[in-house]
C-alpha cells in the first residue's frame, strides 16, 4: 500500500497528465486519445515512483527503460515526459505538426526521453526483449519496462516475443497490458476476443497478474510482486477504461482517435476537474 | 589479417569474420534463427556461449531482439536463410532497424539459386529489391571467401547496418589475402573497352569470369567488375565503365525489379545513358534443383552470358 501522502500525489500528478494530453490533442486538433488516457495511472507510477531514471541524463547507459510497444499512446509518453523536465512543456503544442520531435508514434531519435521506436505494432515487444537482454549481458541493474495493447496483442510478434523472453528467463523484464477492450474498429470482443488473455501469457511461461489499471494502490503492489519474480518476465494486465478521464470518449466505441478542438479540450478538463472533486476520478 | 584459402566453406569465412570481431570487440553478439548448424554460427556459441542467442523459428523476433540489443550498445550479427532474413523480417529490419537507426548486420544465406534443394520457398531473388530500399544500409554480396571475409569486417566497421548475401556451400578463392577492398568499391577484374559486365555474388562473377575468356578468344575485349557492393552502388565505377565500354550487361543472382540491373540503369540514365542489357530471374519464382540444373534453367551461364554480350556488341 502507498502512503496517503505519496498516493495523493500520483493522483494530482495523473489528473496533471490527463489534462496536458487532452490540451495536447486539442491543439493539433485531433488525436489518439483513448490508449492516451488509458495508461495515464500506469506512466504517472513508472515515472515518478518506480524508474531509475535522470530526465537531465536521458542516454545515461544503466537507466531503466521503458518501450511504449503501442506507439499510438505517444500524446501520453510526452506529456509525462515533458512533465519530467526531458524537454519544454510548451513542445507539446507541437504534436504531430510538421518538423515537430514530437511525431503520432514514439520515435527514440526525436523524443529525449523515449527509450525505443514504435508504431508497427507488435515490434516494440521484441525491442523490449533486446533491451532487457541487453541490461542482463551488460550487467545492469536496470529493468526493462514494456506496454503492450490489447489490440496489439492480435500481431503474432508478441508471441515470438513472450516466448523468448520466457526462454531466457528475463525477470528483469516487466510488461504491461493495457486491456481497455477497444481497438480501432470497435470492440475487441467482436472483432478478435483478448477474453482469455491471462491463460495466454501464463501459458507462455510468464508471470501474470491482473489489477484494476487505474487504481495505483493495485499498480504499486503488483510491480512489487513481479520485481520479486527473477526466474521469469512479468505481465500485469491493467483492467483500463479507453478514454478514461477524457469524458466525451468514455464508454463509446470510436475513441482510438477522436477530433476535438482547444475549446473543446477545456471544457473536457472542467469536465473531469468537476467529477474529480466529487471524488469520482 | 586472415588467409583464408583454406576455409572450404563460404559460410566459413564469414563466421571466421564475425568471430574475429567478436574477439576483438565484446559488444559483438551473434543471433540466430534455429539455423545455426546450417552457418556454423555454432561455433560461435561455442566460443561465446553468453553472448550467442538461438531466437528459434521466430525471425521477425529476432531481427527487434537484435535492434533492443543495438540499442543497449551491443552489435548483433543475425542470420537466417536469406528469404527469411528479407521477407520474413522486412517490416522489423526496415522499422525496428533502418527507420531507428539501429546497427544490426543481417546475414542472408542461400542467395538466388543456391538455396538449391530447398527449392522455390527458400530461394530470395527478391532481397535484393527489398534490402536496397532500406536508406542507410549496406547492401554487399562478395564472390569469393577473402572479400567476404574483409568486407564483413569493413561493414562492421562503418557503424552502420547491413544485408550480407552468403552461398552456404563451397568456396571461391579468387582474392589472395592482402587483395585491398573497399567497401563500396568495385573491383575491375578484367580491363577492357568493348562492354562493360558487372556482375554480383558468387554465382555471377564466377559465370561471368569464364565468359570474359571466351569472349577474349572470340576477340572482344570486356570489361569486368565484381561488384561486391550492392548499396550504395559504386557511380564512380560504374560511370567510368559506362563512358569507357559504352555497352553494359548486368548479371545477378536476383530479380530484374529493384535489383542491382535496375538501380544501376536508373543511376546511368541520369548520368550516362548507356546500352545496357541484364541477366536475372525476371519474374521467374524459384524451383528445385542442384546447382547446375538451375544456373542452366534460369541462363546464368558462361554461355548465356556471351550471347547477351554479342547481342548487346550487335547494337
Amino acid at each position: 500500500m502507498l502512503d496517503a501522502k505519496t498516493l495523493g500525489k500520483l493522483q494530482d500528478q495523473a489528473l496533471e497528465l490527463r489534462k496536458m494530453t487532452i490540451r495536447e490533442i486539442g491543439h493539433l486538433g485531433s488525436g489518439h486519445i483513448g490508449g492516451s488516457m488509458s495508461i495515464i495511472e500506469l506512466l504517472t507510477y513508472l515515472y515518478y515512483h518506480e524508474m531509475r531514471i535522470d530526465p537531465s541524463d536521458p542516454k545515461k547507459v544503466d537507466r531503466d527503460r521503458l518501450v511504449c510497444s503501442k506507439g499510438h499512446a505517444g500524446p501520453a509518453v510526452y506529456a509525462t515526459l515533458a512533465s519530467k523536465g526531458y524537454f519544454p512543456e510548451d513542445w507539446l503544442l507541437t504534436l504531430n505538426q510538421g518538423g515537430t520531435r514530437l511525431p503520432s508514434h514514439c520515435d527514440m531519435n526525436k523524443t529525449p526521453g523515449v527509450d525505443f521506436t514504435t508504431g508497427s505494432l507488435g515490434q516494440g515487444t521484441s525491442a523490449a526483449v533486446g533491451i532487457a537482454l541487453g541490461q542482463r549481458l551488460l550487467k545492469q541493474d536496470a529493468r526493462t519496462f514494456l506496454i503492450v495493447g490489447d489490440g496489439e496483442s492480435q500481431e503474432g510478434q508478441v508471441w515470438e516475443a513472450a516466448e523468448t523472453a520466457a526462454q531466457w528467463k528475463l525477470g528483469n523484464l516487466i510488461a504491461f497490458t493495457d486491456f481497455n477492450k477497444l481497438q480501432l474498429d470497435g470492440w475487441t470482443d467482436d472483432i478478435v476476443s483478448m477474453d482469455d488473455i491471462d491463460t495466454r501469457w501464463l501459458g507462455f511461461g510468464w508471470h501474470v497478474q491482473r489489477i484494476p489499471g487505474h487504481d495505483f494502490n493495485q499498480i504499486a503492489e503488483a510491480v512489487e510482486r513481479a520485481k520479486a519474480v527473477l526466474d521469469r518476465p512479468s505481465m500485469i494486465i491493467l483492467d483500463t477504461i479507453k478514454s478514461k478521464g477524457f469524458i466525451p470518449g468514455e464508454g463509446i466505441c470510436a475513441n482510438h482517435s477522436m477530433a476535438f478542438d482547444s475549446e473543446a479540450a477545456e471544457k473536457a478538463i472542467a469536465e473531469l476537474e468537476a467529477r474529480t472533486k466529487g471524488g469520482k476520478e | 589479417m586472415r588467409d583464408t584459402s583454406s576455409l572450404n566453406n563460404m559460410r566459413d569465412a564469414i563466421m571466421v569474420a564475425i568471430e574475429d570481431l567478436a574477439a576483438e570487440h565484446p559488444e559483438v553478439v551473434m543471433l540466430d534463427a534455429d539455423l545455426s548448424s546450417c552457418i556454423g554460427s555454432s561455433s560461435f556459441q561455442k566460443l561465446y556461449p553468453e553472448r550467442f542467442f538461438n531466437c528459434g523459428i521466430a525471425e521477425a523476433n529476432m531481427v527487434g531482439v537484435a535492434a533492443g540489443l543495438s540499442s543497449m550498445g551491443l552489435v548483433p550479427f543475425a542470420h537466417s536463410f536469406g528469404c527469411f532474413s528479407s521477407r520474413r523480417a522486412y517490416d522489423q529490419w526496415f522499422l525496428s532497424v533502418g527507420y531507428a537507426q539501429q546497427r544490426v548486420h543481417l546475414i542472408g544465406t542461400d542467395p538466388g539459386i543456391t538455396a538449391q534443394l530447398n527449392g522455390g520457398t527458400h530461394m530470395p531473388f527478391e532481397d535484393i529489391a527489398l534490402m536496397r530500399e532500406v536508406p542507410g544500409i549496406y547492401v554487399i554480396e562478395p564472390s569469393d571467401a577473402q572479400s567476404l571475409y574483409e568486407l564483413t569486417r569493413q561493414a562492421y566497421a562503418t557503424g552502420k547496418s547491413s544485408y550480407t548475401r552468403v552461398p552456404r556451400k563451397g568456396a571461391t578463392h579468387r582474392y589472395p589475402v592482402g587483395t585491398k577492398f573497399e567497401l563500396g568499391k568495385g573491383i575491375v577484374l578484367h580491363e577492357g573497352s568493348d562492354l562493360a559486365i558487372v556482375a554480383t555474388g558468387e554465382v555471377m562473377v564466377n559465370a561471368a569470369t569464364k565468359a570474359v575468356e571466351t569472349l577474349e578468344a572470340s576477340g572482344v575485349h570486356p570489361m569486368l567488375i565484381d561488384l561486391h557492393t550492392i548499396k550504395p552502388l559504386d557511380t564512380e565505377l560504374l560511370e567510368k565503365a559506362a563512358k569507357q565500354c559504352g555497352r553494359m550487361l548486368v548479371c545477378e543472382n536476383g530479380r530484374y525489379a529493384g535489383g542491382v540491373g535496375e538501380g544501376i540503369a536508373a543511376h546511368l540514365a541520369r548520368t550516362c545513358p548507356t546500352k545496357m542489357d541484364f541477366l536475372n530471374v525476371g519474374e521467374r519464382y524459384g524451383e528445385v534443383g542442384k546447382l547446375p540444373y538451375l544456373a542452366q534453367a534460369f541462363g546464368f551461364t558462361p554461355e548465356r552470358i556471351v550471347e547477351l554480350a554479342e547481342g548487346l556488341l550487335k547494337n
